[in-house]
């Protein structure tokens, strides 16, 4: 039986972690299928039938499924549950809000957050902030798995061309409704998918500083912002930009953390980005045990020089 | 209103917890242990909402060994008005999809309102069960919430999503699961958790509540996670742009 994997989108385009999640969906099945539920999203459903390794595209179009909401969307998956093995979703806000709702509907257990696939029903998965992995093994007819996009390669966005099915659409639950919705929506590269991040910790001290030495290093590297809880709190970033086990798990080419000490919930979300570098005036803190290049210094003499050090990217 | 909160007894998020030799799990024994953050989060907000009598009565309820009682303690220590303790002795895991079974049988008993859980337990990091909860009794779901306000039988929803936040509305009965944004917890004072020990803490068997559980998952082995390659220092800020430089050259 082929897997099904829930594309994300926001009904103009397909979430690259989507494409993640095909690529950990192509090691657990024989075949995939992709189910883009939304309103008036045709153009995601295009978008998804040219994604390598896709077989067949599931377009459900209907306006109780616009917004995403879980209480219609479970539903919808849950019809089409039948025919597959395997029923992934990307590990994020979206995935995790939707698929545990599909899973107990089914009466089955739900895997989250997989970050290997040793055979189609055995998975390892992070534990307690990433302390430690788990090797577990599902004994559901279904496997029900949320996906974390890092620890998987990507299929190719084109190449394939898969049928698309229009499907019937399941009631709507008439359960909740979304009132607005505000995005961060700046020109720097989204979080999640950003090639380098820079991330501000406390040691910021104060909002200012944290946009007048982040931002202008974040801007000449091409980076997307990022944050500690701590400087959240304390109001210097949003909290769209928390890095961590509460906040998004990013695994960039290149992590640039300033002023950030190393807590384990920080490092449970950028760990495995690929270069981790780290300035921090203590030289015992914990950051430095992930780092691969460490700078013990004062943020504020250093990043400045950093800044302007490099050609603004195009 | 009658609002039920669920709370897991985990290790205390400050200890770095050691994987067992054998690989068996995590060593738990002599690890100080607590309520789970975000569930203190779902205690405080429930306990205020009945301070100011949006709340007519606040339930704790856990799931696990004897133990557990512990964390319904804290809860009742910081407002709770009474506890139940599921007590299960399986075999196997206890996980959100059978958390979600008993919690489901409490509920219908109870004939609670709203019920509102943490949005993830630190330890096995699933971040599921009130989603499952809220599959199996029909009711709308608000996970993730950072803002929540009652009011004419509806609760309206701030909740945090990847690269922003959005607002839901929906109707009672309801499941919200609480971010750690949602409030700031009070602390748990010596007078008041001596109080927490006169509370009533009702103990249950599953078979008690008609619930029988199964296997669905084993956990074939816990390790520790790949080590990264020892770093380097670098001596200035010249040094780190080269590493920068040759990084972003590739
Ligand atoms: C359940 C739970 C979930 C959590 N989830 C997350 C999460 O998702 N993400 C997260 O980040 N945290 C999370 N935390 C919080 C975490 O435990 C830490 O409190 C937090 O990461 C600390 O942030 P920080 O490193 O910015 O602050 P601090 O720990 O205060 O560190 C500040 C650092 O800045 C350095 N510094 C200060 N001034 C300078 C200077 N002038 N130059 C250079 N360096 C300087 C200091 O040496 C220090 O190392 C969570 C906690 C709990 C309990
Ligand atoms: N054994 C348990 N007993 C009571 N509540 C639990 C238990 N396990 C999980 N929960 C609740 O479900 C939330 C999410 O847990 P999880 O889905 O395991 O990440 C927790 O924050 C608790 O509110």
């Amino acid at each position: 039986m082929p897997a099904l994997v829930i594309a994300e989108h926001d009904g103009r385009t397909l979430h690259r972690a989507t494409l993640h999640t095909v690529g950990a969906a192509s090691a657990c099945a024989c075949g995939i299928h992709m189910l883009v539920a939304g309103h008036d999203c045709a153009g995601v459903a295009a978008e998804a039938a040219r994604v390598a390794g896709v077989s067949r595209v599931l377009h459900a179009d209907a306006e109780h499924l616009g917004d995403g909401v879980a209480e219609n969307l479970a539903p919808q998956i849950v019809a089409l549950a039948g025919r597959y093995s395997h029923i992934l979703a990307p590990a994020s806000a979206f995935g995790r809000n939707v698929l545990p709702r599909v899973a107990a509907l089914l009466d089955v257990v739900q895997i989250s957050d997989i970050i290997d696939v040793l055979a189609p029903d055995t998975f390892r998965r992070p534990i307690y902030a990433g302390s430690a992995v788990a090797t577990v093994r599902g004994l559901d007819a279904v496997q029900v798995i949320t996906v974390r996009g890092s620890a998987f390669e990507p299929a190719a966005a084109s190449g394939a061309h898969a049928d698309i099915e229009r499907v019937t659409v399941t009631a709507d639950s008439g359960l909740t409704q979304l009132l607005e919705r505000d995005m961060d929506g700046g020109e720097r590269p989204e979080l999640g998918s950003a090639r380098v991040v820079v991330s501000g910790g406390r040691g910021l001290g104060s909002r200012e500083n944290f946009e007048s030495l982040l931002g202008p290093l974040a801007k000449s590297l091409g980076a997307a912002l990022g944050a500690s809880r701590a400087a959240v709190d304390a109001g210097y970033a949003p909290n769209e930009w928390q890095v961590g086990q509460t906040g998004r798990i990013v695994a960039p080419q290149v992590y640039v953390a300033v002023g950030i000490s190393g807590a384990i919930q920080h490092l449970a979300g950028m760990k495995d980005s690929k270069l981790i570098v780290a300035i921090n005036q203590d030289a015992d803190a914990p950051i430095f045990g992930v780092a691969d290049f460490g700078l013990v210094a004062d943020l504020f003499d250093v990043v400045p020089a950093l800044g302007g050090s490099f050609a603004s990217p195009a | 209103m009658k609002v039920l909160v669920a709370v897991k007894r985990v290790a205390d998020s400050n200890v770095k917890v050691r994987v067992r030799d054998d690989e068996s799990g995590v060593e738990l024994a002599g690890v100080r242990m607590g309520i789970n953050p975000f569930d203190e989060v779902a205690v405080e907000q429930a306990v205020r909402w009945k301070e100011q009598g949006v709340a007519t009565e606040v339930v704790c309820v856990t799931c696990g060994a004897a133990a557990c009682g512990d964390a319904l303690r804290t809860a009742m220590a910081m407002g709770a008005d009474r506890g139940v303790l599921v007590e299960t002795d399986l075999g196997f895991d206890l996980l959100p999809l059978h958390v979600a079974k008993l919690l489901l049988a409490v509920i219908r008993r109870e004939q609670a309102q709203l019920v509102l859980l943490g949005k993830q337990a630190v330890d096995d990091d699933c971040n599921q069960t009130g989603q499952m909860l809220a599959a199996l009794l029909g009711w709308p779901q608000a996970t993730f919430a950072s803002g929540v306000e009652i009011a004419g039988g509806r609760a309206r929803v701030r909740r945090e999503i990847d690269g922003g936040s959005e607002t839901l509305s929906m109707p009672l009965p309801a499941v919200i699961t609480a971010d750690l944004r949602l409030n700031e917890p009070r602390y748990v004072t010596l007078p008041n958790l001596m109080k927490a020990r006169k509370k009533a803490l009702a103990t249950l068997r599953p078979a008690e509540l008609g619930v029988e559980l199964s296997e669905h998952l084993q956990t074939l082995r816990v390790t520790e996670p790949a080590p990264r390659a020892e770093g380097v220092r670098v001596a200035d800020a010249a040094a780190l742009i080269d590493v920068l430089k040759a990084e972003l050259a590739r």
